[in-house]
């Protein structure tokens, strides 16, 4: 038998493609489908049939999202996950401030820029564990600050409800700072040094040169790294898990940590999967306004 | 000045993980007098000279009496090797038809790879619990790895590579008679080498670092990786510090030695295609 050309390269390119979608399909799309469709069905995997099967979904239409708008902890861990966007702007302020900074010929800039990149590379629990060392009550945090006269008691800076959100808060700026210094950097570099140069020569002053040339120049890197870091706030997990446990009364429960613990504590799949729906839905918002980075393709699997 | 202060602040918190690590006898959140900052020392011997220099005691008992340790890096090294062949293979093969072929549906399956970025993973991650469960991979180190076996960023970072490549190579091969396996594996693959090792290393720092999924799909501890075990250890009511810590600092070194070893390819694996 012969097949013509064309029908050979089909067939083999489909050859090259299908170990990948065979894994994206099982994986990635199936899951997105029947994640949709489960968060209409009520699934708990705890619930057993007669002879010992797991019971299987039962189709219960919206009754899941009814369920969400009038659960008191959904609206914690939205308004504590909207709380969390803060994290944002500030994270571009210092991660811009940061890139400036190191953006110059000098001696030990490799290492700088090196040191500041050790807490992206690192685990979030190793992080996390730090963090919650020096947050304790007897912590070095707390130890310093009493040597100055600002502080004579000591900060419940994990366990109270007031500030529990805005210590973990400060752990995923602190990590994240040398990751948005990098894609920044990468911004200023691009930025054609004459302009600078010239406005500089016309007397602008350093302000002016930033307001004016740099800060507009850099606005697509702005873009991005704010929606990224707006993905990675509304997804954040493994800080809180490690340090507050969603604590103290539920001052630090956010959106993924609910989640979590619906499915995978609770199992009830189908309220999780509702859940997990109206995320992705906020998600989905940010992502919109993508221009299809692979930077963005990394950060978000 | 500045920039010192920074490094500071931002290696600071593991700078003070590593005293802990070294800190011997007391207790290590004893904070009263100077020499509470600073890691123990003990007389080591040096051939005929003995100096004081930091007890390594910590790190040296937690690998010898804990045996859950040397397992958690075990686990964590078994993971990555199989998450980075997997993915360098399965993204190499599917990278090239979508950069060099033109076949039905090619726009339909880019389609909907792109789409795939809507989806946070943290959502399919439910089903894809109930999918391990049906599969009878619950608790296996498959389980781990099989979901992110291959992801669209690797598809599209060797994608980028292959898209550059001349074409003039593929042509001369495909005159010669050559099958399109062997122009892949013979012309195409040694070209986009470089991209391959930018994808390794993100790869293997994902998976040394990975802990949501494995949390969610892991039972016995045995079977934790690095990140999940030292997280148990920590919040065990009898935490032993020390074990956590001396833990911690050994998770650290293979990252920081391959970050510090091939410095040029995170940094092109981060920026690439970022700035536009």
């Amino acid at each position: 038998m012969t097949l013509s050309k064309e029908a050979r390269r089909t067939i083999v390119a489909y050859l090259f493609l299908s170990p990948a979608l065979l894994f994206l399909l099982v994986f990635t799309f199936y899951p997105t489908i029947w994640g949709i469709l489960l968060s209409f069905f009520d699934y708990n995997m705890l619930r057993t049939l007669d002879d010992g099967t797991l019971a299987p979904p039962v189709f219960v239409g919206v009754s899941n999202f009814e369920r969400i708008f009038r659960d008191p902890y959904f609206y914690i861990a939205l308004k504590n996950s909207l709380l969390y966007l803060l994290v944002v702007p500030v994270i571009q302020l210092l991660s811009i401030g940061l890139a400036m900074a190191v953006n110059r010929p000098m001696r030990l800039i490799t290492f700088f820029r090196a040191s500041y990149y050790v807490p992206v590379i690192t685990s979030i629990v190793v992080v996390g564990i730090s963090w919650k060392w020096l947050f304790r009550s007897d912590g070095l945090i707390n130890v310093l600050l009493q040597k100055t006269p600002l502080l004579h008691g000591s900060v419940g800076w994990l366990t109270d409800r007031n500030i529990a959100l805005f210590s973990v808060m400060f752990v995923t700026l602190w990590q994240g700072l040398g990751y948005y210094m990098v894609l920044y950097l990468a911004g200023l570099q691009s930025i054609p040094a004459e302009y600078e140069e010239a406005a500089r020569l016309d007397g602008a002053s350093p302000f002016r040169v930033f307001a004016k040339i740099t800060l507009p120049l850099l606005k697509p890197t702005v873009a991005l790294c704010s929606i990224i870091s707006c993905i990675s706030a509304l997804k954040v997990f493994g800080e809180i898990y490690v340090m507050t446990e969603g604590g103290p009364e539920y001052s630090t429960l956010t959106l993924v940590y609910y989640i979590f613990g619906k499915a995978f504590n609770e199992f009830q799949m189908g309220y999780a999967s509702a859940l997990a729906a109206v995320l992705a839905v906020f998600v989905g918002r940010g992502k919109n306004y993508d221009r299809q980075s692979d930077a963005l393709y990394r950060y978000c699997r | 000045m500045g920039l010192s202060a920074m490094a500071l602040f931002l290696t600071g918190p593991f700078v003070w993980l590593l005293i802990t690590s070294l800190k011997t006898g007391g207790n290590i959140f004893q904070l009263a007098s100077f020499s509470d900052f600073l890691p123990s020392l003990c007389m080591q011997h040096f051939g005929p000279v003995s100096v004081p220099f930091p007890c390594f005691d910590n790190f040296i008992s937690t690998l010898r009496d804990v045996p859950l340790i040397p397992r958690f890096f075990g686990n964590t090294v078994w993971i990555c090797l199989w998450g980075v062949l997997g993915e360098l293979l399965i993204a190499s093969l599917a990278a090239y038809p979508l950069a060099r072929l033109e076949f039905p549906g090619k726009t339909i399956i880019f389609t909907a790879l792109l789409a795939t970025m809507m989806i946070p993973a943290q959502a399919n991650m439910i089903v894809n619990f109930v999918t391990i469960r049906k599969l009878g991979l619950f608790d296996s180190y498959a389980a781990i790895v099989l979901p992110s076996m291959v992801t669209v960023f690797g598809i599209f970072l060797l994608r980028q590579a292959y898209l550059v490549i001349p074409g003039e190579l593929e042509d001369a091969a495909r005159i010669d008679g050559c099958s399109e396996l062997a122009i892949w594996y013979r012309i195409m693959l040694p070209l986009v080498r470089p991209a391959l090792a930018t994808l390794a290393i993100f790869t293997f720092v994902s998976y040394w670092n990975t802990f949501m999924w494995p949390l969610v799909v892991l039972k016995h501890e045995a079977k934790y990786p690095l990140a999940v075990g030292l997280s148990h250890l920590a919040n065990m009511f009898s935490s032993n510090f020390r074990v956590v810590a001396a833990g911690s600092v050994l998770s650290m070194i293979p990252v920081i030695v391959l970050f510090l070893c091939m410095q040029k390819q995170f940094i092109k694996g981060i920026t690439a295609g970022a700035v536009k």
